[in-house]
């Protein structure tokens, strides 16, 4: 067991964000899982992502599926509402919820087993309805829960830690996300907080559906010689495209870089995306573009981080369907129900 | 041969081809005939099949108001040549055939023992438009004018009803009186006197209206208050979205934008994954399906259950398993809505007799799911649901309020009380919940469909889970209470026998009812509403020496429900099983009880099946 949670004692230190919460108010139960699993450190991500968004941590729903990954949700958010639903399915169950109440921040956690195997189906559905959410996938190539059996992530050729290599080819969610229409696309590793807090950010502040795959190494069965999602694998075969920084709307906007260098993505929330490139010819705007490089380089056996794209003028499942302002929970008889007048006129129609 | 004569009470039946456009027509009859003030029950016979294979479309026309299927046809309209020779040969001796006699029949083709009208449709239609779609359209609506003839039905009630559905597109409208007109001129010249079957204007429809249970459903939702509706198609209960839909659209559409949020999901299991989540975030939220669809939800349906989550489910029972007959009628997924999941799970359910309790009860529905905090489904079937039955007003109380159960506000949270998400706070096994969102640092906790104690902090002990089952138990009890109770309809003389039936049966029941009282045989019944059964199921059951269970499905599974729940010896639960994909009639019934009760068979119609 690794332990996010220290004892609770508020150290001096802490300091407070814009909101009133130090750090530790975004924190959950103490984790129970592996020593050294990559899911923590996405937890402990998550944590400072809200921490430095001034979420107030009751606003914010996380929902999940079923694993190791899914969950992280009770060792997170300790005061946000949690949903550990089922198998596969937490896209519906984010979706129903979120259509129930639009005035939340949504944070939908899964397994690539979650997403790629059993809940492939609803990971498309809920990209091409671009329900608002933010939806993390701790990649690690294999099924931690159920020990090791690998996933339809894990790369055509990559070894177990039993010796078996897998046969059959591994589904890129990211390239599936993009050619879905994902309004906001990245790649994380949980090896890289810096790289991936922010990308987290922008994925929480954007409207409209944001999925992330995060390479997170099972460092129980997962971490060997021969796997491509291990520690050591990732960390030689990283190719970031860019480095994000979310600066919020009310900070004020100062360029600090040569024209060239970086592009600035409004958010519809007016905080912006900042985009060191580290590859200068990458526009994460341009989402064909951004298909063929990602196609290119992971055929060169790179894994393609940052932020992949992003579309500024997302719209969303709400916005789609027409849905009043006012959350949909907060509606009572008086908005919803026509009454008796209204009902004698239709059995009047019906003789 | 005597040709058939009766008044007000007959059966029609309309042999069609899918997608000819016959269905307008039909309706328009069934429809003429209440406005005379005569009862009738229609009934749609459908394939699986978009275009070209057959259907039919029953009525029964009954002053004294027996809305059931009677079986057996009196008059039959045969537009339909693939299906001529069983259509024709299911006639009585006696009875009619109205056809189309723009090409001659093979010789030997029609009986002598009935008789035989023939209107030339398609040669007038031929004669009278030039454009292919009205030639066939329009041949509907002129055997239509031919049958007002033919039977009495009131000109002037047709050109009513004409007028209103075509209100504001006058062109359409004259072009259908036209059509009904040159059906109605051919018939005044050629039957002048009509046939022995007829209708006499009465007033035996009074205030009921005639409706879709389907519709009603729907209806019930929008003044229930549900905002959420997920759905994937599935016959036949796809028209309960598709009028919710229609309905929001009326009564949910603001300037400001739609009080309500549909998705048409990728599957029932999402569907129920939607319902589900917004149910947990404080959603009145509904699916409609049918059997297959439950089997596909009910990994949910156990979460919704343990996690106690409200979720409705409307399921328009049709016959299974697998595809089964998907557009034919049965009572047979009360055990897999049931038990639906795994693990030790039960669930509510309510079972409509028609639209009108459709109505009510999906409302109620909403009400139950929110105060229970469980899964409730609305058992209905294609009988009630994608039939057009009369029934008594929808009623609504601008009183009434939105039950949303056991929720704790911000204020009651601040205010220190205490929360326990599964602890049994007031001993009626209903624990207090919160939405998501409500309190910065009370409220909180996390949903999952592991074992959990009290405090719904993760547990794998087993006292703790026990708890938890035997808290769920006391629930169960608590919902006995809430949910529609029973109505009993004693006999007029005291009976040692009773009956137990529920949903669609109902018409049927009473009719057998009757007929066997007639015949001196009394029996006590009960039409069951839902499930959790009350004690005065038991105390029913205990007060009579043997109960009929009568249902429509070939395992007895209302019986199985009462057997199980009760534990009453299964001897005195005599299974009365309906199961042919037909709706259940008043014959069926009657002969089954008869035989049973040893008795000579009575009759609840005059026999005229061949
Ligand atoms: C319907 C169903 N089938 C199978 C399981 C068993 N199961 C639990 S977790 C899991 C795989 C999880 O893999 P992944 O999503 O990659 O999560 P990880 O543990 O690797 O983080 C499986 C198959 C289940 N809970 N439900
Ligand atoms: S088994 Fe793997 S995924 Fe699960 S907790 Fe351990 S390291 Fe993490
Ligand atoms: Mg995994």
């Amino acid at each position: 067991m690794t332990w996010i949670a220290k004892p609770r004692l508020h150290h001096p230190s802490l300091s407070r964000n814009a909101v009133g919460y130090t750090r530790r108010d975004y924190e959950g139960k103490v984790s129970t899982l592996c020593a050294g699993c990559g899911h923590d450190s996405i937890s402990a991500a998550i944590i400072q992502a809200c921490w430095e968004l001034d979420i107030e941590p009751h606003r914010v729903a996380k929902l999940s599926g079923i694993g190791c990954s899914s969950k992280t949700p009770d060792y997170f958010l300790g005061n946000s509402h949690g949903f550990n639903t089922v198998h596969g399915r937490m896209p519906s169950v984010l979706t129903g919820a979120n259509l129930a109440n639009r005035g939340l921040t949504y944070l939908g956690v899964s397994g690539d087993g979650d997403s790629a195997s059993i809940g492939m189906g609803q990971f498309v559905h809920a990209i091409r309805r671009g329900v608002d959410m933010a939806y993390i996938v701790e990649n690690n190539g294999v099924y931690g829960l159920t020990k090791g059996q690998f996933s339809a992530t894990a790369d055509q050729g990559s070894v177990s830690k039993r010796g078996v290599a897998n046969s059959d080819a591994p589904i890129d969610l990211v390239g599936l996300a993009l050619q879905l229409g994902a309004t906001y696309v990245a790649r994380g590793f949980s090896g890289d907080k810096a790289q991936l807090v922010p990308l987290i950010k922008g994925a929480l502040g954007h409207r409209g559906v944001a999925i992330l795959d995060v390479i997170s190494p099972c460092v129980a069965f997962n971490n060997h010689a021969g796997s491509t999602k291990s520690y050591d694998y990732v960390r030689e075969h990283n190719d970031a495209v860019n480095r994000l920084d979310v600066i919020e709307g009310r900070a004020a906007i100062a360029v600090d870089y040569d024209p060239g260098e970086a592009i600035d993505v409004v958010q519809h929330d007016g905080s912006v995306l900042r985009l060191r490139k580290l590859d200068p010819d990458y526009d994460p705007t341009d989402r064909l573009a951004a298909m063929a490089y990602v196609n290119l380089h992971q055929a060169r056996g790179e894994v393609v981080t940052g932020l992949l794209h992003v579309d500024p003028a997302a719209t969303d499942l709400h916005g789609h369907l027409g849905t009043v302002a006012t959350p949909l929970n907060q509606l009572g008889a008086a908005e919803l129900c026509p009454g008796a007048a209204a009902l004698a006129k239709i059995n009047a129609a019906l003789r | 041969m005597t040709p058939i004569a009766a008044v007000n009470d007959f059966v029609v039946k309309f042999a069609n081809v899918n997608g000819s456009g016959s269905a307008s027509a039909n309706e328009l009859f069934a429809r003429a005939i209440l406005r005379m003030g005569v009862p009738v029950s229609p009934r749609n016979i459908f394939p699986s099949n978009i275009q070209g294979l057959p259907t039919w479309y029953e009525v029964r026309v009954s002053e004294a108001g027996w809305l059931g299927r009677r079986g057996g046809v009196d008059l039959l309209v045969q537009m339909n040549p693939q299906t001529w020779d069983a259509d024709v040969a299911e006639l009585p001796a006696g009875g009619y055939l109205l056809y189309d006699s723009s090409r001659p029949l093979p010789p030997g083709r029609l009986r002598d023992d009935i008789v035989v009208l023939g209107v030339p449709l398609t040669r007038i239609c031929a004669e009278h438009y030039q454009d292919p779609r009205q030639r066939q359209l329009f041949k509907n609506i002129m055997y239509l004018g031919v049958l007002s003839v033919l039977l009495g039905i009131d000109r002037e009630a047709i050109v009513r009803l004409v007028g209103e559905q075509y209100r504001g597109k006058e062109k359409l409208l004259e072009a259908n009186l036209g059509a009904l007109d040159l059906g109605r001129a051919h018939a005044l010249a050629h039957f002048p006197d009509g046939i022995g079957l007829q209708v006499r204007a009465a007033d035996a429809v009074g205030e009921r209206i005639f409706m879709e249970g389907n519709a009603a459903v729907a209806l019930g939702m929008v003044y229930g208050g549900a905002t959420v509706c997920a759905w994937y198609p599935i016959t036949p209960s796809s028209s309960v979205a598709e009028a919710f839909q229609k309905y929001c659209q009326k009564f949910r559409a603001g300037e400001d934008g739609n009080r309500h949020a549909i998705i048409q999901a990728e599957d029932e299991i999402a569907s129920i994954g939607m319902v589900v989540g917004a149910g947990w975030n404080g959603a009145r939220a509904f699916t409609a399906t049918s059997g297959p669809g439950v089997s596909l939800m009910t990994e949910f349906i156990g979460l919704a259950y343990m996690a106690e989550i409200p979720a409705t489910i409307v399921n328009v029972q049709r016959g299974g398993p697998s595809t089964g007959m998907p557009t034919r009628t049965q009572q047979a997924d009360l055990l897999s809505c049931a038990y639906a999941s795994h693990g030790d799970t039960r669930h509510v359910m309510l079972f409509p007799e028609d639209p009108t309790e459709c109505f009510a009860f999906a409302a109620d529905a909403l009400d139950l799911a929110d105060r229970l905090q469980t899964p409730v489904f609305l058992m209905t079937d294609l009988d009630i649901g994608m039939n057009q039955r009369l029934c008594a007003p929808l009623a609504w109380d601008d009183a009434r309020r939105y039950d949303r159960g056991k929720v704790l506000s911000a204020e009651q949270l601040e205010d220190g009380r205490e929360f326990g998400r599964y602890l049994d706070a007031d001993g009626d096994g209903i624990p207090w919940r919160t939405w998501p969102g409500t309190h910065p640092t009370r409220g909180a906790f996390f949903t999952r469909g592991t074992t959990k104690d009290p405090w719904a902090r993760y547990s794998e002990r087993g006292p703790d889970y026990v708890y938890n089952i035997e808290r769920l138990r006391r629930k169960w009890r608590t919902a006995a209470g809430l949910v529609p109770a029973p109505v009993p309809a004693a006999a007029a003389q005291g009976a040692r026998a009773g009956v137990i039936h529920y949903g669609s049966t109902s018409p049927a029941m009473a009719e057998a009812l009757a007929a066997l009282a007639a015949a001196g045989l009394h029996l006590d019944a009960l039409r069951l509403r839902a499930f959790p059964f009350p004690q005065s199921v038991l105390e029913f059951i205990e007060g009579h020496e043997r109960v009929f269970v009568v249902e429509q499905n070939a395992d007895g599974q209302m019986r199985m429900l009462l057997v199980n729940e009760f534990g009453v010896d299964p001897a005195r639960l005599v299974p009365v099983l309906h199961y042919d994909g037909t709706p259940i009639t008043a014959r069926f019934i009657v002969d089954a009880i008869t035989a049973v009760l040893g008795a000579s068979p009575v009759r609840p119609q005059p026999e005229r099946v061949t």
